[in-house]
């Protein structure tokens, strides 16, 4: 379970301008501190901590790019490192994946 | 991200909106008699919930988006229905990972398994040889479990998990359990022995010495994520740092336990009336007991700490296993029995274990039939009546 903080996390191989979305094996549950997502295939448990981050992972597949879902969900360019981060690591458990672009 | 969140343990221990790890008992019935047994169980409750019940439960549990139950007991796979109730649930977008000692799992019922993403088995063994196994879990068990273990490999499910309760007696085998679980394409899985349901009389003989907990959390912290622990070795924080999952106590907060009659306790482990939240049988089900029942939202304030806040050590192993405290009749705002500062050693021995916390229900097999008596001897011994030699209107 990731609670890696900010700072540290994968190696970045995670590309905000391509289109993501949620994985259709994960369940996203909204939570008082943000979010829990649990994957069906992999069995793995992550979290979200805010609600930002939460928002920006549930509108990924109504955007053409990871970077137009986090500016629409309020992220400012300083903040967007982390969010990338946050992402990526998220790529990295399969709770996101790259989509087909539309 | 730029406010500050407060640490993600401290928001778990205020609750979840579902649990994470929601066990649930599906009958009291067992084949086996294992002598730590955290349910007591053995013989089937009269009172226990039906199939139909058993189905609005699920529906529950889907309305709420419980990601996964583990389901267990006594052993699950001995109700008729049990089939039935994990096909339901997997299509009701609810995960099942159930818990069994083996004796249903036959190579049709592996093959099954195999070819569900939705439904994951746990098998039960307590040592990594018949002898160790078997002294815990009865005759023929380490046997029984094996078989079903080979059905499943050879059914191509892999991943399939290997649990352990850890004692005394198998601390020494943890490379050939781990052997033993990789040798079946098997994750292994440690947990701790809690002094809970039939537990609660061997627990002074069977849980392990301080050396042994020192040991086991080496290993596990060489064998890394690994390895499961069903997150309950926090308590052994302090030797070292945290272990791989979540380290608090869950109970109310992140897990709970349904068992066979419907009761809603704090947690598998404490099975008594004082952590009895509810019933899915009242008004408002389930939902309404995990959400706004009286122990729950208790358990949930923000707590002190008690008695261990002062030592630096309560971030890391936040006070140890409500149950295990309770158990052995240690105060819960005190050291867990088995703190590893010696804390809780101390403690029990100025605790009257005379006067532990004994649950009011008790499902074990009785071990010979209960003789009737009719209070006094028969007037002559070959005689069959039992009023022979009573006068008409005399009281016995």
């Amino acid at each position: 379970m990731s609670t890696d903080p900010p700072g540290n996390g994968p190696a970045l191989r995670f590309d905000l301008d391509r289109p993501w979305c949620v994985h259709d094996r994960v369940a996203v549950r909204p939570e008082p501190f943000g979010a829990l997502l649990y994957h069906f295939g992999t069995r793995r448990l992550s979290f979200l901590k805010n609600a930002t981050v939460l928002a920006v992972v549930r509108s990924l597949a109504e955007y053409p790019t990871a970077r137009s879902a986090c500016v629409a969900a309020g992220v400012t360019p300083a903040a967007l490192p982390a969010y990338e981060r946050a992402l990526a690591t998220l790529a990295e458990s399969q709770m996101i994946t790259e989509r087909a672009a539309s | 991200m730029s406010s500050v969140v407060p640490r993600l343990v401290e928001q778990f221990e205020l609750g979840l909106a579902a649990p994470i790890c929601l066990t649930w008992e599906l009958t009291y019935a067992c084949n086996l008699a294992c002598v730590h047994c955290l349910s007591s169980s053995g013989r089937r409750d009269p009172r226990e919930l039906t199939t139909a019940e058993c189905r609005d439960v699920i529906d529950t549990l889907q309305r709420m988006q419980v990601f996964y139950v583990n389901i267990g007991g006594g052993e699950p796979t001995v109700r008729p229905d049990f089939w039935e109730l994990v096909d339901y649930a997997t299509a009701h977008q609810v995960g099942v990972k159930f818990s069994t000692n083996g004796v249903k799992i036959d190579a049709e019922v592996a093959r099954r398994l195999a070819a569900s993403d939705y439904v994951d088995v746990q098998i039960s063994l307590d040592g990594a040889t018949p002898e160790v196994n078997d002294a815990v879990r009865g005759a023929g068990s380490y046997a029984t479990a094996v078989r079903a273990m080979g059905h499943l490999r050879a059914a191509g499910f892999e991943g399939f998990k290997v649990s352990v309760v850890m004692t005394r007696h198998n601390i020494g085998q943890l490379d050939e359990l781990k052997a033993l679980a990789d040798s079946y394409g098997a994750q292994l899985r440690l947990t701790r022995l809690r002094p809970s349901g039939r537990g609660a009389d061997t627990w002074p003989e069977l849980h392990p010495t301080a050396a042994q907990q020192r040991q086991l959390y080496d290993w596990l912290r060489a064998h890394g994520e690994q390895v499961l622990t069903g997150d309950s070795f926090f308590h052994l924080a302090p030797l070292g740092g945290p272990l791989p999952g979540l380290n608090l106590c869950g109970a109310g907060r992140v897990v709970c336990l349904i068992d066979p009659v419907g009761d809603v306790y704090a947690c598998p482990f404490a099975i008594h009336e004082e952590f009895l939240a509810g019933s899915v049988r009242q008004p408002g089900g389930f939902e309404t007991v995990w959400r706004d029942s009286a122990l729950f939202v208790g358990l949930r304030r923000p707590t002190s700490g008690g008695a261990c806040r002062s030592c630096g050590f309560f971030d890391s192993c936040r006070g140890g296993c409500m149950a295990a405290k309770f158990f052995t009749g240690l105060p819960l705002d005190g050291p867990d029995p088995e703190c590893v500062r010696g804390l809780g050693e101390r403690a029990l021995q100025d605790a009257d274990s005379a006067a532990a916390p004994r649950p009011a229900l008790d499902h074990s097999h009785r071990s010979a039939p209960v003789p009737v008596t009719i209070g006094r001897p028969p007037a002559r011994a070959c005689d069959e009546n039992p009023l022979a030699g009573l006068a008409a209107g005399a009281r016995s």
